[in-house]
């Protein structure tokens, strides 16, 4: 029987999608504003945030209204709750672009400390992994789900690697303090990002399987 | 387990139609279990081959094991009064007894089992009055007819009925789909009293109300106990896609 609550869970994951897409673009464009030290777009970014805390109380309602009008059980209860967990997480990623182009618009006060090659190539990472963990929920793919969650061993290794670089050149010189430490902070943003990102997946594993696999259990 | 119900290869017909098929079902003492399922799933039915009440409709047969705390209830010299005095019911529509008064509607199972004593009567009435959270709304009109009071009222009354004569199960077969929303949640909340001493089976077409009131949950379907088990999983992940439909409304 087709539902009319079908369309509503529907327009549900598409706003969520929307919430998705835009957040993905709110890290890609912090990163460029630091790679590219352009102020203005670290600070769009910034101002940008607004609409993604926008989608969140959307997301948020919406789903408390489809809760409270229909009572849904089984799999659709399963879809909404995942729903209500993945839009914090999200939310959370878009505050990691705002904090990336925060220490971006600092950093661009003085000359750059070093080339930029490991923070891109983690960001890189932990962005498909937001890609891949939305692709998971939206294909209902707990295979893809599962391969998200074994990726974030990577960019935790990343930022290890980036920490030990930057803990020379603080040594070494202690004038570079400040600019080493706003790179360390962002590689902690992206490594924060890429643990939200591990979190949805986990959820759709959840959605899907109904096994709640967050904190190593099942 | 040899305490509670526990219905074995049950099978049941009216004449030749057969609506019961090889149903296996335990059901744990002092919990609720709901059974839930569309119109002619057999749910009630099964409730009725519970306390052999499907037996007295001409035409009708049953087949299979019925046990209570391990005595077979249709082996051969198996009281059917005696087994309907442990296994009480109450139905959908509220039918207190219309002519007799409050009091006389719940003594009306203790005179039939021989109890004259006025005041073991007296006692055992207002002890199944409190029971069914229905004494303080009638003690001051015990000899008023039962008939005046309101549906939820009258639906406490017949549980009270059938709590008088100490039942060991409850049968309940759509208790609340007469009641407006309020005596629903009276009836619950009652369900979730009696459930810590009886054992309750509530036939429900109230999913909510099954998800509410019941630790476990039966889904029937055609005749067929399709799943079984703890309600919390039923309703976030049941094993069989049938059952999902059915929970997420999109059977049918």
């Amino acid at each position: 029987m087709q539902r009319h609550f079908d369309d509503e869970l529907a327009g549900l994951q598409q706003t969520l999608l929307a919430m998705g897409g835009l957040v993905e673009d709110q890290i890609r464009r912090a990163m460029r504003a630091l790679t590219e030290r352009d102020d203005a777009l670290a600070q769009d970014v910034i101002d940008r945030d607004r609409q993604v805390n926008a989608y969140d109380v959307e997301v948020d309602e919406k789903s408390v209204e489809l809760l409270a009008l229909h009572q849904p059980a089984a799999g659709d209860l399963r879809f909404i709750t995942t729903i209500m967990k993945v839009v914090t997480d999200l939310e959370r990623i878009g505050d990691q672009a705002v904090n990336i182009a925060q220490r971006a618009l600092e950093l661009n006060q003085e000359p750059q400390l070093k080339p930029y090659i490991d923070l891109p190539r983690m960001a890189e990472r932990a962005q498909r992994m937001v890609k891949e963990s939305l692709d998971a929920f939206v294909g209902r793919d707990t295979q893809l789900a599962r391969q998200v969650c074994a990726e974030d061993a990577e960019v935790d290794s990343l930022k290890e690697q980036i920490f030990r670089e930057l803990l020379t050149y603080m040594m070494s010189d202690p004038k570079t303090i400040p600019r080493a430490i706003r790179l360390i902070l962002i590689s902690r943003f992206l490594e924060r990002v890429a643990d939200h990102a591990t979190n949805i997946a986990e959820m759709v594993i959840y959605m899907v399987e109904s096994k709640m696999v967050r904190h190593s259990l099942a | 387990m040899a305490d509670g119900i526990r219905i074995t290869r049950l099978n049941a017909w009216f004449g030749p139609r057969q609506v019961l098929r090889d149903i296996d079902l335990a059901v744990v003492p002092r919990s609720v279990t709901a059974i839930i399922g569309p119109s002619g799933c057999g749910k009630s039915t099964c409730v009725r081959c519970i306390n052999r009440m499907h037996e007295v409709v001409p035409g009708a047969r049953v087949a299979g094991r019925v046990e209570l705390n391990g005595e077979d209830l249709y082996a051969p010299g198996a009281d059917p009064v005696e087994v309907r005095r442990r296994i009480g019911m109450v139905f959908q529509k509220p039918n207190p007894f219309p002519t007799m008064s409050i009091f006389d509607n719940v003594a009306a199972g203790l005179r039939l089992a021989g109890v004259r004593n006025r005041a073991a009567l007296h006692e055992a009435v207002e002890r199944a009055l409190h029971h069914a959270a229905l004494w303080d709304e009638v003690k001051d009109e015990l000899g008023k007819s039962g008939a005046g009071l309101s549906g939820g009222q009258q639906q406490r009354l017949c549980i009270a009925r059938a709590l008088a004569v100490e039942p060991e199960v409850l049968l309940m077969d759509e208790p609340c789909s007469a009641l407006d929303p309020i005596a629903t949640a009276k009836i619950e909340e009652l369900i979730m009293e009696l459930r810590k001493e009886l054992t309750i089976v509530i036939v429900t077409h109230n999913m909510q109300q099954a998800a509410r009131v019941s630790e476990w949950t039966a889904y029937f379907l055609l005749g067929e106990l399709i799943e079984f088990g703890p309600t919390r999983g039923l309703f976030t992940s049941p094993r069989d896609s049938r059952t999902e439909d059915y929970v997420t409304g999109r059977f049918g």
